[in-house]
């Protein structure tokens, strides 16, 4: 699909929100204790609603640029459901697996730690729904970043066992986190580079020196990861086309 | 339009509760923005508390559902993101039902960061301010889950936003 580049930028911050939503709601019922299985289940409801405006705006875009295709108009569901891996234009580092606990908190630390300061930038864009759903979901992510960066600290500066999960979780996520800040908003990778210290300073680990970087995400260039995801979320539309609930 | 009753649209709105919170009406939440009633139809504008708040179908739902009953017929609900909702929409009353139902209702100010820092939260059962957080995340998205260490009831608290 050919798309606007404004379209493709707000699929793009859907698509974010939308798979590590999904990741996070695969702890649902899995979670170590049931204060932290609530935690991450509410993390994942707050992604799909961000999403959600994301793709419904995203639908609206497209289905003004596009009156031919007014029998079968793009929604929140088609665009959710019914694209293809190559379609879709997420990070990288919201498709890997959750791995163990700490490799899950620590993708949500640095990736909510960068919305943070993304949305910050955003909520004063000149497109004035971009900038609605932005403040909207800044507030959502603080809370996230605040939640995860507690518990970065608690791993990092706890006991061997969690400190050894804390530094192998480091070593398999970094080199993803390069792409987030390849075709972002000016400044916010030191931004993020000195909140992301500051709390790893005070759980004891370190910045990897590495940093090369993995990309191809917005691209729809994609981990094996993301087939599989598709594969689970999206199996029900395309078996049974237009069910409901 | 003629609606079948006297009652103000506010009136109204004021009767529709928040399922997961049964006694604050989504008027005493903060989160009808505005009504405004012409004569070809009503426009109703409502903001969800989070983004992804399972509560607001079902909320759009009844809305539409009792004016219709009272007689309107041309019903717009329109979803408004900016100005987020905050909690300090939450009218004086609201909290009063919250803590009459056993939630601790939010305290001071919401700003950029003041919901995140560590405040004392009073039980809403026996009043003491001898709580402590146990966890960030409760039963909804909307609060955290306390407990009281004089009276040893868990309670929710509804976090600052």
């Amino acid at each position: 699909m050919n798309y606007s580049t404004k379209t493709n930028h707000l699929l793009h911050l859907a698509d974010n929100a939308l798979i590590i939503g999904h990741r996070n709601s695969e702890w649902c019922g899995h979670g170590p204790i049931l204060e932290q299985d609530i935690a991450i289940t509410n993390i994942a409801l707050d992604y799909i609603g961000q999403a959600r405006n994301f793709y419904q705006y995203a639908a609206a875009c497209i289905n003004e640029s596009d009156d031919t295709n007014m029998t079968n108009p793009a929604t929140e569901d088609s665009l959710a459901y019914l694209r293809d891996v190559n379609d879709f234009k997420n990070h990288l580092i919201t498709e890997l697996p959750n791995g163990d606990w700490a490799q899950t908190i620590l993708r949500i630390f640095l990736f909510s730690t960068y919305q943070y300061f993304l949305y910050q930038q955003l909520k004063n864009n000149d497109d004035a729904q971009l900038a609605a759903i932005a403040e909207k979901s800044l507030k959502e992510v603080t809370y996230h970043a605040q939640w995860s960066g507690d518990w970065v600290i608690r791993l990092g500066d706890g006991t061997d066992e969690s400190k050894t999960r804390m530094v192998h979780a480091i070593e398999y996520i970094w080199p993803y986190t390069g792409e987030l800040f390849t075709d972002g908003p000016a400044g916010i990778h030191e931004q993020w580079l000195q909140k992301v210290s500051s709390i790893f300073e005070e759980a004891g680990l370190a910045i990897p020196l590495n940093t090369w970087a993995q990309s191809g995400g917005m691209k729809g260039i994609h981990t094996e990861h993301l087939g599989y995801i598709l594969a689970e979320m999206q199996f029900i539309q395309r078996a049974y086309p237009n069910s409901e609930w | 339009m003629k609606p079948t009753t006297n009652l103000p649209i506010w009136q109204l709105l004021q009767t529709i509760y928040d399922p997961e919170i049964p006694v604050l009406s989504i008027v005493d939440m903060g989160m009808v923005r505005s009504v405004e009633l012409n004569e070809e139809q009503v426009v109703i504008s409502i903001t969800p508390t989070y983004s992804g708040c399972p509560a607001m179908d079902i909320i759009s739902m009844q809305i539409r559902m009792s004016l219709l009953e009272a007689g309107y017929k041309n019903i717009v609900l329109k979803q408004l993101l900016s100005p987020a909702w905050t909690t300090d929409w939450i009218t004086q009353n609201g909290k009063d039902q919250l803590k009459a139902y056993g939630i601790a209702a939010p305290v001071g100010k919401s700003t950029d960061n003041l919901f995140l820092n560590n405040i004392t939260i009073e039980c809403p059962q026996c009043n003491s301010s001898n709580t402590v957080l146990v966890s960030q995340f409760g039963s909804t998205a909307c609060k955290a889950l306390y407990k009281c260490n004089d009276c040893m009831e868990p309670f929710d608290y509804f976090k600052c936003h």
